[in-house]
């Protein structure tokens, strides 16, 4: 099985109270260094919670930000240049927000032909019939082509988003939480979609979420991030139903789950250590019931065969 | 509204479009009217007065024509003032945008640059240049546009820098626009509408300037006229011929009322807070326009809705947000509703205590009891008594209900002072008391903390304390959790869950999330289009729903603990409220469907503790109908 996505140490630290000269106050490191592999074809959920780094993963997958250190590799190939068109026709993003990621003075087909003219250099014709073809895909009517982005729903809206990303012909997608704001009923819509168009298009896709429900029921391989580093990974069936890191233990004991009683999985202070100034050894120290003298003084480090964990004490 | 309507909406900016569109008028006919040479001088006939054969304002001190003299000049002027400000417009747009646009030391470069030119008075700047270039009206023009650059620049960075951020700019990036097409196609379409109300803010202040420099004798050069030239030229004989300066003084007045009354005005057409209407002040509590008397308290619930019906106007369209809703709590009872968005829950919540902004908000009829009096129609001063101190409520997100400029203790302070007449002190002990009482660490330091130095899970549990502050009896919280992390979610869900079994409160919880529900309420209510489907007991509801509606919204929500899965979507979408179908509003998405469903009312029967709007059920429910 090929590698469709190969990230080698990657990381991203965020200079802190710039001046006009010398060096910067401190650094934030918003992505500690990461490797992680994503086959050809499979689902990788990426869970954590706000301002774990998550976002700043895929901004740097898909060449809007520059890494600090580390490699891209994508379907085999080195990519380490910050040109984004150079990555749009290999891998492509679907936006949080489906309205404001639609320039609001455009029409949709305005929008949809940015990439097929851009990446692909397609003539009109080409385009109109490339348009169809997509639009029957994510069971858009063709009508919607003249209209401008505030006409939308949100579910549509992110529909028009999928079809923007596909029309780029990328075989790799970054969902950064593609559903989080969207109703339910919609949600379900949009899931079931994407789940027919990777099956139907052989694509890959990178799912960012913060609900441990939909990436368990999208993911083949869970990755748990917690303050820029990944905790754990592991097969979707095992990650929440049989935890190894205790804060994946947190986070699924947290999420509600109708006919579970409700009590506070945790009673201590649950805020992130400060990233200017992080704390030695392990991230979750403070929030951990395990915790011993070694966690305070080494960084563990992702171990494993099938399920990989980085935890001195892992739950089994 | 387009732009235009909403331009002519407003009197005095239309006063100013039709008062410049005549004097833009004359100016462009000014070649073809059969007027005497502006610059032939007589001297034997120097100031005529106005009125005089042959020169209908008279003459100036050289024996020429005023009238002539004001017409050329007032065309002269305009165009030197509108060329100045588009210029200014076109090179300040185009440096914000740049510097807004690539950011970092780019923008650092140019904004020090741009901050330098604003470092000399304005004026003075002006001379400078035209000292430095010499007299003439073209250096006059250049000296006007150099020194309205950095308003311009300054004013579209701003904008830009807000653009550059938003998320279209990248997706545009990925579709494999370089920089310079990305400014063109995606950032100036988007600014346009900020330059033209810079430009027509600036326009009248612009030929103001030229003038002045006119009059200063640096502009434009004998005998070539312009309004400020005339005047400068009028000013030794200002007492004995008054006319040779308030001819050309009047046309300036009439100029720059005319273009700053139409500015204002086409800056507040296409301003888009304006036209969104954020800035109109909704009045302090919701109009009622019931038809019907309104109904009789009934039962011993602390809160109870009959019959609500809430209504947006807005021109012609009528949106039935909440189009009849019957709903009650007990003390000590947590009453949860869930709804899609759309679905009408939250101003369900917002009518209670007359929050629903108006306009466009009506209430239309029904009634809202509380300990049965009816709040609907109560007078602002007795709603305003029962807001916070017997009906509270908590928002979703903390930090927009927070005020960012006053440390939480102080607002703590003022919401219990608004109901009890305490000393600083006493309330401040109060409010270390409340912050204590949602378990926030470090009270004392916390209560001199800003907002912004709180996350997110401890500023709701400020949200929380305010909302307790006056010891309410009914707690409406509208998702209160939703904007929070599950890690801080459980704490908040379970310190509310506390704190209505200690306090006795009655709390309505609005959200969207089955879970949540079954976590916390006792019973819940199923919203569709503004209107209640089901309603009943949490767990009995949530174990076997009756309503279509509900069985399906709990299948398509993902539950942890079920592994990869196709999930069971509903097609179609909620329908608008403006538009809705006779009938039940879900049949056209309802696979049980049957043509009885799409005819008439179907009621909300009450079958023992459960109540049920639907003909076809998915479970016969026990109970007389």
């Amino acid at each position: 099985m090929s590698l469709a996505l190969r990230l080698e140490n990657l990381s991203k630290s965020f200079a802190v109270g710039k001046r006009l000269f010398g060096a910067p106050k401190g650094h934030v490191h918003a992505v500690h260094p990461v490797t992680l592999d994503v086959p050809e074809g499979e689902t990788l959920g990426i869970v954590g919670e706000s301002g774990c780094g998550k976002s700043t993963l895929a901004r740097m997958l898909v060449g809007l930000l520059a890494p600090s250190g580390g490699h891209i590799e994508i379907e085999g190939q080195p990519l380490d240049n910050a040109d984004p068109a150079q990555f749009g026709k290999r891998i492509q993003y679907v936006f949080q927000d489906p309205i404001s990621s639609l320039n609001p003075r455009k029409t949709i087909r305005q929008i949809m032909e940015a990439p097929l003219k851009r990446l692909h250099g397609m003539a009109r014709a080409a385009r109109d019939k490339r348009i169809s073809e997509i639009f029957a895909q994510v069971n858009l009517r063709e009508e919607f082509l003249e209209r401008y982005p505030h006409e939308f729903s949100g579910g549509q809206a992110q529909r028009i988003g999928i079809a923007r990303a596909l029309a780029a012909e990328a075989r790799i997608l970054i969902l950064d939480e593609p559903v989080s704001a969207l109703d339910v009923s919609v949600q379900a819509q949009v899931l079931n979609l994407l789940a027919d168009l990777k099956a139907r298009l052989g694509l890959t896709y990178l799912f960012i979420s913060h609900d441990l429900a939909v990436v368990e029921a999208v993911s083949d391989r869970v990755a748990v991030l917690y303050f820029g580093s990944v905790v754990e990974v592991g097969r979707a069936e095992d990650v929440f139903s049989a935890p190894r890191h205790p804060y994946t233990k947190l986070l699924a004991d947290s999420a509600p789950v109708v006919g579970r009683a409700l009590s506070p999985p945790e009673s201590r202070e649950t805020e992130l250590p400060d990233p200017l100034n992080p704390p030695k050894g392990c991230a979750f120290r403070a929030r951990c019931p395990n915790a011993g003298p070694r966690c305070a003084e080494e960084v563990p480090q992702l171990e494993g065969e099938t399920g990989q964990v980085a935890c001195f004490h892992p739950l089994r | 509204m387009s732009t235009l309507a909403l331009l002519a909406r407003n009197r005095l900016a239309l006063a100013g479009l039709i008062v410049m569109g005549l004097v833009v008028l004359l100016a462009l006919v000014t070649p073809l009217l059969p007027l005497p040479d502006p610059d032939v001088t007589d001297t034997g006939n120097r100031f005529l007065p106005p009125f005089s054969e042959g020169a209908l304002l008279g003459t100036d001190h050289l024996g020429r024509d005023q009238l002539s003299r004001l017409l050329w000049g007032t065309r002269l002027s305009l165009a030197v003032g509108f060329a100045a400000a588009t210029i200014a417009a076109v090179l300040g747009a185009a440096v914000g945008i740049i510097a807004g646009y690539y950011g970092g030391r780019v923008d650092n470069l140019i904004m020090r640059g741009v901050d330098m030119l604003m470092a000399f008075p304005y004026i003075l700047l002006a001379l400078a240049i035209v000292a430095a270039l010499g007299p003439g009206l073209l250096n006059a023009l250049i000296a006007v546009a150099a020194v309205n650059i950095p308003f311009f620049a300054r004013n579209i960075r701003g904008i830009t820098v807000g653009i550059a951020n938003r998320e279209f700019i990248d997706a545009a990036r990925l579709a494999g626009m370089n920089d310079a097409r990305i400014i063109l196609s995606e950032v100036l379409p988007n600014v346009i509408p900020v330059i033209v109300i810079a430009m027509s803010t600036t326009v009248g202040w612009m030929i103001l300037e030229t003038a002045g420099l006119s009059f200063l004798g640096l502009g434009s050069q004998p005998p070539q006229a312009d309004l400020g030239s005339m005047l400068g030229e009028a000013r030794a004989a200002l007492i004995t011929s008054p006319h040779t300066s308030v001819v050309p003084g009047a046309m300036i007045l009439i100029i720059v009322m005319a273009i700053n009354l139409l500015g204002d005005g086409v800056r507040d057409a296409l301003d888009p807070r304006l036209r969104s209407g954020a800035l109109t002040r909704p009045m302090a509590a919701t109009l009622v326009r019931r038809e019907d008397p309104a109904p009789e308290p009934q039962g011993d619930d602390v809160l109870s809705l009959c019959d609500l019906q809430t209504q947006f106007h807005v021109k012609h369209r009528v949106y039935r947000a909440v189009g009849g809703v019957s709903l009650g709590v007990k003390p000590g009872e947590c009453l949860g509703i869930i709804g899609e968005s759309g679905s009408g829950k939250s101003v369900t919540a917002l009518s209670v205590m007359g929050l629903v902004a108006s306009p466009p908000g009506v209430i239309t009829g029904g009634a809202v009891h509380y300990k049965g009096e009816d709040l609907v129609g109560a007078p602002y001063g007795r709603l305003r008594d029962l807001r916070g101190r017997e009906v509270a409520y908590i928002f979703q997100d903390p930090l927009a209900t927070l005020h960012p400029l006053y440390k939480v203790g102080d607002q703590l302070v003022e919401a219990i002072r608004v109901h009890h007449a305490l000393s600083d002190s006493e309330a401040r002990a109060r409010a270390l008391g409340l912050l204590r009482d949602v378990r926030i660490p470090n009270a004392e330091s916390r209560l001199d903390s800003f907002p912004h130095e709180l996350s997110g899970g401890m500023r709701q549990r400020v949200g929380i304390a305010m909302a307790l502050a006056n010891d309410p009896e009914v707690i409406i919280a509208d998702e209160p959790t939703t904007a929070l992390d599950v890690t801080v979610q459980a704490q908040i869900l379970s310190l509310l869950d506390t704190l209505r079994r200690e306090k006795g409160l009655a709390i309505v919880f609005i959200t969207h999330d089955f879970g949540v529900v079954a976590q916390l309420c006792d019973r819940v209510a199923v919203m569709y289009a503004g209107r209640i489907v089901e309603e009943g007991p949490t767990r009995a509801l949530l174990e076997a729903p009756a309503h279509p509606y509900t069985r399906r919204l709990i299948a398509c929500v993902p539950e942890l603990g079920e592994g990869k899965r196709r999930l069971h979507a509903i097609p179609g979408l909620p329908p608008a409220v403006n538009d809705l179908p006779s009938g039940c509003a879900f049949a056209p998405r309802c696979d049980k469907a049957q043509p009885a469903c799409r005819q008439g009312e179907i009621a909300l029967d009450a079958y023992g503790p459960r109540r049920l709007r639907c003909l076809y059920p998915e479970t016969e429910l026990e109970g007389t109908a």
